[in-house]
């Protein structure tokens, strides 16, 4: 079973079109994988139907970096 | 001013008979048919289980994966059409070229059915939060157009003309004139579909327009033959790169040929239906004889629209007796879409460059399936087998649901 790490930054590079080794748990979703406004609502759809979990627009819009996106789903879960 | 003159720089192609420009025109002059049982979905249970698809196509060559998620199936087959088209004309490697001046028109017949079937599903199973971000800019006709410009940086006019399956035609009429205009000196122009999904093959089988020959798809798109029984939907794209004349001279452009004549015009009659007098047929091709400045007696071939439906092709026969008169019975008519199947708003582009092609090579492209002419189809349709001829000018018809019809008229560039 792989860890929320490693599922997080699986679907990350999937859905940004990024590379394993360019993701870091400090990677920032716009400034440092390249996403756009609408790449961001795509990655937290994703993350939502990998977790089943449902994240709330004010939560989404917090979610900036790779770690953010792990601490959401591990203090949710 | 003086007259603007509007040559052809630049070929791209998808279709069913091949993943560009020179293995698609190889099929046209084997006579070769691309159709072939559908395999996008399960096609059981349908009226029409074959038609034309694009298939082994490497989109990696094109496309990173990220962009490829975003687009529709017909957006990413309009913007590699385009992609092989500007590195045809050699835009690409010309340091000079004034991007302000270079602009697109590219539509589509349907747009991003596709995507639009698997969204309106997962909000009716799931809810409004499931429904994609993309879902627009996947879907909407003008984002073939979007694309191009944002990946080569072309900030001219860029418009999306969407005429069923006139739009091609249309499309590549409108970037001549833009540029006759004096708007843009470069325009890529064609169109671009894939509507062979589940609610596309259900809508045309609904309104009783497609073959159902579905154990014989290759024999299944048969203009002008008295055993036709509709037309068979494909898939692809087909754009062109025109180019003032001396903008191409002046940087060594290779050129495929010349657009000198543009008509078009409306049947006025019937939603989806012509007149069996093919009036609105006649008026574009003569509009577009008168815009060129010809005689009908100059043209050599004309590649029809040809759909292999009932009425569509015997409207189209007579239209073109009515205008050409004698003449009618010395040119050669053929429809390639015996061999691709009807692309529908790709068809009027993938159609003007194999004519332009006919006119490069000499050849005439064959209409297969021609085995017993229906009553009054009495013209040359270069039946089954291609043929070597001095093509000098060519003719090109497109007509649409709606009545509307556009006429292209190409000749062979000469100084």
């Amino acid at each position: 079973m792989s860890t929320v790490e490693e599922r997080v930054k699986k679907i990350v590079c999937e859905q940004l079109g990024v590379k394993e080794s360019e993701v870091q748990n400090s990677s920032s979703f716009v400034e440092d994988l390249g996403a756009d406004s609408l790449d961001t609502v795509e990655l937290v759809m994703a993350l939502e139907e990998e977790f089943e979990t449902e994240i709330p627009d004010e939560e989404a819009e917090k979610l900036a970096s790779v770690q953010d996106a792990i601490d959401y789903i591990v203090s949710h879960s | 001013m003086a007259e603007r003159r509007v040559v052809i720089t630049g070929l791209g192609m998808l279709s069913p008979l091949g993943n560009d420009v020179a293995s698609s025109w190889e099929g046209i002059k084997a006579g070769r048919s691309g159709i072939a049982p559908i395999d996008r979905f399960d096609a059981t249970g349908y009226n029409t289980r074959i038609g034309g698809a694009v298939r082994d196509l490497d989109f990696e060559s094109y496309l990173s994966s990220k962009d490829t998620r975003k687009m529709d199936a017909f957006l990413q087959y309009g913007l590699i059409a385009a992609q092989q088209a500007i590195e045809d004309s050699g835009l690409t490697r010309f340091e000079q070229l004034d991007k302000e001046r270079v602009g697109v028109a590219i539509g589509s017949g349907i747009g991003g059915l596709e995507f639009i079937e698997k969204n309106v599903i997962a909000l009716h199973e799931s809810g409004p939060r499931k429904v994609s971000p993309f879902f627009v800019p996947a879907t909407v006709i003008n984002m073939v157009g979007g694309n191009v410009a944002i990946r080569f940086g072309f900030q001219g006019p860029n418009i999306a003309i969407t005429t069923a399956c006139t739009t091609g035609t249309h499309n590549i009429g409108y970037a001549a004139r833009t540029i006759m205009y004096g708007d843009a000196d470069v325009m890529v122009a064609g169109g671009a579909e894939m509507a062979t999904t589940k609610t596309g093959i259900a809508a045309f089988s609904a309104a009783r327009a497609l073959s159902t020959r579905n154990d014989e798809p290759e024999r299944a798109s048969r203009p002008w033959d008295k055993n036709r029984d509709g037309f068979v939907l494909s898939d692809g794209a087909g754009v062109m790169v025109l180019e003032e004349l001396e903008h191409a001279l002046k940087r060594g452009a290779t050129v495929y040929g010349e657009v000198i004549g543009f008509g078009m015009s409306d049947d006025a009659h019937h939603i989806t239906s012509p007149p069996e007098s093919g009036e609105g047929a006649q008026r574009a091709m003569n509009n577009a004889i008168r815009d060129a400045g010809l005689n009908p007696s100059d043209i050599q071939y004309i590649n029809a629209h040809g759909t292999s439906t009932q009425v569509g092709d015997v409207a189209e026969v007579a239209a073109v007796k009515k205008v050409f008169g004698d003449h009618a019975y010395k040119l050669a008519v053929s429809s390639t879409k015996s061999m691709t199947g009807h692309l529908l708003g790709a068809a009027g582009a993938v159609e003007a460059i194999f004519s332009l092609l006919a006119i490069r090579d000499g050849l005439l492209p064959p209409t297969i399936n021609l085995d017993d002419p229906d009553v009054g189809c009495d013209l040359d349709f270069v039946a089954n087998k291609s043929r070597k001829a001095d093509v000098r000018v060519a003719l090109s018809n497109s007509f649409g649901f709606g009545g509307t019809n556009g006429t292209l008229i190409f000749s062979r560039y000469e100084a």
